[in-house]
């Protein structure tokens, strides 16, 4: 097989993900898009993996400890998404901007 | 192994192209549409064509664990996830943000710049998928533990790790009820 398939497939991918990262306001989405991002990674570990026969297979190792980390990534990222809905009743990332570096007066003015 | 051109792809290749195809419009669906239920419902299509398509690159232990993990357990969470921050079941119109046009531009001209790297860097390297599987049970299980038993056992503590982490954030408050503040208070 030629290894610009796989490459190609994972770069559009992720491309797909950072798209869902940036664009999307509810907190689960940004979520799924990160998952897509991290499946892309995935991907161009294995092909290459396969395309250089490591005798260790480091490719593959990582493959399945980067589906670990999302899992627990997803696990406490979703215990920190609920925790935000439960104390200000939204998942909205736009929203949540107590943080943002603003004016003084308007927070005056709020 | 013959190393075919463009021109004369072989079944895999084909194979491999058109799930790929059908893996990047799940993906697509996944990040544009409205709906957001229908969003959690097609990344089990993506993540279920990408299973596919490590089967085609003869990886096949990670294959399954992909599609125990991601299609059985994480897009589970998800649902419940959405469930519980009560997501709007039909067509939210503010799913994406005001920012969606900058996202747009940045994500064309980052998926540009990255195809055409791969491609200039990999125009002539062929995978070779014939000769003994890479992938199997059995040689997962034996690299996995003769050379990454240190970081398996790591990975086992950071799980533990994250799933107290989540049990704790997820916990109500003691203050909320009277009989959690007896048994939890700190």
């Amino acid at each position: 097989m030629h290894l610009a398939y796989p490459a190609v497939l994972a770069a559009l991918l992720f491309s797909i993900g950072l798209y869902g990262v940036l664009a999307r306001r509810n907190a689960i989405l940004v979520l799924m898009s990160i998952e897509l991002m991290l499946n892309a990674v995935n991907l161009n570990l294995v092909a290459f993996d396969v395309w250089l026969r490591d005798t260790v297979h480091a490719g593959q190792a990582l493959t399945l400890f980067v589906i670990v980390i999302a899992a627990a990534e997803i696990g406490i990222g979703l215990a920190i998404v609920l925790l935000v809905y439960r104390n200000r009743g939204t998942s909205d990332v736009d929203k949540l901007t107590d943080l943002a570096d603003r004016e003084e007066k308007a927070e005056a003015a709020a | 192994m013959s190393h075919s051109g463009f021109l004369s792809p072989t079944g895999v290749e084909i194979t491999f192209v058109l799930v790929g195809i059908a893996t990047l419009g799940a993906a697509l669906i996944t990040v544009s549409t409205k709906q957001l239920v229908h969003a959690a419902l097609w990344l089990v299509v993506a993540l279920g064509g990408l299973a596919v398509e490590y089967l085609l690159l003869t990886a096949e232990f990670i294959a399954w664990v992909q599609v125990l993990i991601y299609v059985g357990s994480v897009v589970v969470l998800l649902l419940f996830g959405l469930m519980l921050t009560k997501a709007p079941i039909g067509r939210s119109p503010d799913a994406d943000s005001g920012n969606r046009w900058a996202a747009l531009v940045v994500a064309v001209a980052s998926a540009a710049t990255l195809v055409w790297l791969v491609v200039d860097a990999f125009r002539a390297t062929w995978i070779n998928l014939d000769g003994p599987v890479q992938g199997s049970t059995e040689v997962t299980g034996q690299f996995l533990f003769q050379h990454w038993v240190l970081p398996f056992e790591a990975l086992s503590v950071l799980l533990l790790a994250a799933l107290v982490g989540a049990i704790v954030l997820s916990r109500k408050k003691a203050e909320a009820n009277g009989t959690d503040r007896k048994i939890g208070a700190r």
